[in-house]
């Protein structure tokens, strides 16, 4: 987000006290231990699934990894996708009544609120979604499909508990919300005052002056949370587990009782009974997940620095 | 005074830390305990690890707390990994026993059984799998095999499908679509639903019985209670699980040979009798190979066997007299009472007791 003007120079360096020394090394430290972490877990997954890309591959009735992982990727990937569609434009909104349109106590109260849904387990959005939000969606999904059943996304026979992927997408973009939300609002905070106020200035409406000042400005602020909370999006495991009533299918159907899992949601209902090849097959998937997660990152970083007027806003 | 509140919410924590450390598992059911001991056996101390299908997890835990109170000095674990990891476990060396939803293979060795011991299979937790639905008014159905591989199958779509109605005379079957909710993690209760359907319906149920769920068609849902709650919150519903579970739902009674029965206790022990011990097993392994097809009289035959795996002799002989003193109480008839009270399985028959008895009996020797 907005880093901090460099005002040290790098050269001048004061003589190492001893405070400074130490204070460099424990942060060093913590630097390179990411690193490490994470150059673990990699090692781990590699070697832990190599048994998985072997010839004689038979898991749940499929003949190749391929075949195995295909559906599980593509799920994960379409439940995020439908999240963050319906995250991202609620939360930029939340921000922004926060920051410029609610008076200051409601402003604080709503931030609380946010900050709190933030910190609800997952497996309670999980009990939510399955015994609430599934029963409230029924009726919609049945009246979808009787209705607009011509549109592939509704097709076929309804859900008859709502546990569908749409569900299970509601309750994803209500977890990845506060994230969202809370960097936002950060952002747009950081708003120079002297834009607004000159866009005000000019005679632009509320509404001119957020879309001229406020969100160039946050751009890659609203990028970054969304990057963040699609990360979360993606690696989701107890809730997805709980709503869904998953199947091994790559399907875009909304509303049907039969859904592409998620890659780690399968790994946490498969796991505990796995053995043997199984449990390589489902490490592998997991190595799958990491690679996704790695290439939207790096996607978002390409998309930021690509862009250096929002990138780099100062 | 931020010291003052940091004071109070330490007092709090240690009033807290206090009221929870006062419960034990030691002194759970106080009034049973007094006659679950095996009698000599309450000198013996030490550790048991055991880990395994949470099928019997909570039979496991009456087991435990019963088997802790006559033996104050004796520990004993049992984590409901699952059954994949019950058996990796027992044949790595890294658990005294296991729990297992599948008889471990003839030919399975491992480290913690002495030279000449192997280990058994040992049928401790019997419990009858009910196939429960949720239609308004109506408690009871009769289906045969073939009706509910149809019906999970996705070939029977609506309730007042005639191959229901035809064995349902008098019963106001409503028309609604059926929804079928299987298990959305891998079971030994899908895997003990699928051996029923497939030997009893081969034709229509063609796949392997397998813990994951074959088919495409319904839905799934986490575990005995994702399944249960998908029922209960759904008109027109219908689902397989532990027959504990079924509370207020309604329950399908399996057409065997000429009638239909109701999943129950006794019912469900009565086909484990009627069962014969695989072919090449050795002396002591008990596993049993249940006659799904049976058509005898008042037999329910739905179940799941969990198994204990243990060894029939142990490299450590105070192990051994430990598990054996352990499986001594899990089988006796309080043991077995006990778990049928909390976790609703069927009590094992006299004969089965005996055998168990007899495989067991190489541990102390």
């Amino acid at each position: 987000m907005s880093s901090a003007p460099a005002a040290a120079s790098p050269k001048l360096r004061a003589k190492g006290r001893p405070a400074d020394i130490i204070f460099q090394g424990i942060s060093t430290f913590a630097g390179i231990s990411i690193l490490v972490m994470l150059g673990l877990v990699a090692i781990f997954l590699v070697v832990q699934s190599i048994p998985a890309f072997g010839p004689d591959f038979d898991v749940k009735g499929t003949s190749n990894f391929l075949e195995y992982v295909g559906p599980l990727a593509f799920g994960t990937v379409w439940a995020s996708f439908l999240a963050m569609i319906m995250a991202v434009p609620v939360a930029i909104g939340i921000a922004l009544f926060i920051t410029h349109f609610a008076p200051r106590k409601l402003a604080s109260t709503i931030g609380f609120v946010i900050d709190l849904l933030a910190a609800v387990p997952s497996v309670v959005f999980g009990l939510w979604g399955a015994n609430v939000l599934a029963g409230f969606m029924k009726p919609a999904y049945a009246w979808l499909s009787d209705n607009l059943g011509f549109i592939p996304l509704f097709a076929g026979t309804a859900s008859g508990t709502g546990r569908t992927i749409l569900t299970a997408s509601i309750v994803l973009a209500v977890m990845v919300l506060p994230i969202i939300t809370a960097l936002s609002r950060e952002v747009f905070l950081q708003t120079p005052r002297l834009h607004e106020e000159a866009s005000l200035a000019l005679g632009a409406t509320r509404w001119e002056m957020i879309k001229m000042a406020v969100l160039p400005f946050g751009a890659s602020g609203i990028v970054s949370a969304s990057i963040l909370g699609l990360g979360r999006a993606l690696g989701e495991t107890m809730a997805i587990a709980m709503v869904l009533s998953p199947s091994l299918v790559v399907s875009f159907i909304l509303t049907s009782g039969t859904n592409p899992s998620t890659i780690a949601s399968n790994i946490a209902l498969s796991f505990p009974e796995a053995h043997g090849n199984e449990v390589s097959a489902l490490i592998a998937t997991g190595l799958v997940l990491f690679i996704i997660t790695i290439l939207v990152n790096g996607l978002a970083r390409w998309l930021l620095g690509r862009n250096p007027r929002t990138g780099g806003a100062k | 005074m931020k010291f003052t509140k940091l004071g109070r919410v330490a007092a709090l924590a240690a009033a807290g830390a206090l009221l929870l450390s006062s419960c034990a598992s030691n002194e759970a059911p106080a009034d049973e305990s007094e006659d679950t001991t095996g009698g000599e056996t309450s000198s013996i101390s030490g550790t048991l690890n055991g880990v395994g299908a949470s099928s019997m997890g909570g039979a496991q835990t009456v087991w435990i707390a019963g088997f802790q109170t006559a033996n104050p000095d004796v520990t004993v674990n049992y984590d409901p990994a699952g059954s994949g990891a019950g058996v990796e476990a027992i044949t790595g060396g890294g658990a005294d026993y296991a729990g297992s939803d599948a008889v471990l293979e003839a030919d399975a060795t491992s480290p913690v059984c002495a030279a000449d011991g192997y280990p058994v299979n040992l049928p401790v937790y019997i419990s009858p799998v009910a196939v429960v639905f949720n239609l308004e008014g109506i408690d009871s159905l009769n289906m045969d095999a073939e009706t509910i591989a149809n019906i999970f199958k996705g070939e029977i779509t609506n309730w007042n499908d005639e191959a229901i109605a035809s064995q349902n005379e008098g019963v106001e079957l409503p028309d609604q679509a059926i929804t079928a909710v299987h298990r959305s993690d891998e079971s030994g209760t899908t895997e003990n639903f699928a051996e029923y359907l497939s030997a009893v319906a081969p034709d229509t149920w063609d796949a392997e019985p397998d813990k994951v769920f074959p088919y495409e068609g319904g839905e799934g849902a986490q575990q005995t209670s994702g399944v249960i709650d998908a029922v209960t919150n759904n008109q027109g519903t219908i689902g397989y699980a532990d027959a504990s579970r079924a509370g207020e739902l309604g329950t399908v009674a399996l057409k065997v040979g000429e009638e239909y029965v109701e999943f129950s206790a006794d019912a469900a022990a009565a086909v484990v009798e009627t069962a014969t011990i695989e072919e090449g097993r050795q002396d002591g392994d008990l596993a049993f190979e249940i006659d799904r097809t049976t058509t005898e009289s008042g037999v329910y035959p739905l179940v799941l066997v969990s198994y204990t795996v243990a060894c029939s002799s142990y490299e450590d002989a105070e192990k051994g007299a430990l598990v054996h003193a352990y499986l001594t109480h899990v089988i006796s008839e309080e043991g077995q009472q006990a778990a049928a009270d909390e976790a609703g399985s069927a009590p094992i028959s006299a004969s089965i007791r005996d055998q168990i008895t007899e495989s067991i009996a190489g541990m102390v020797e």
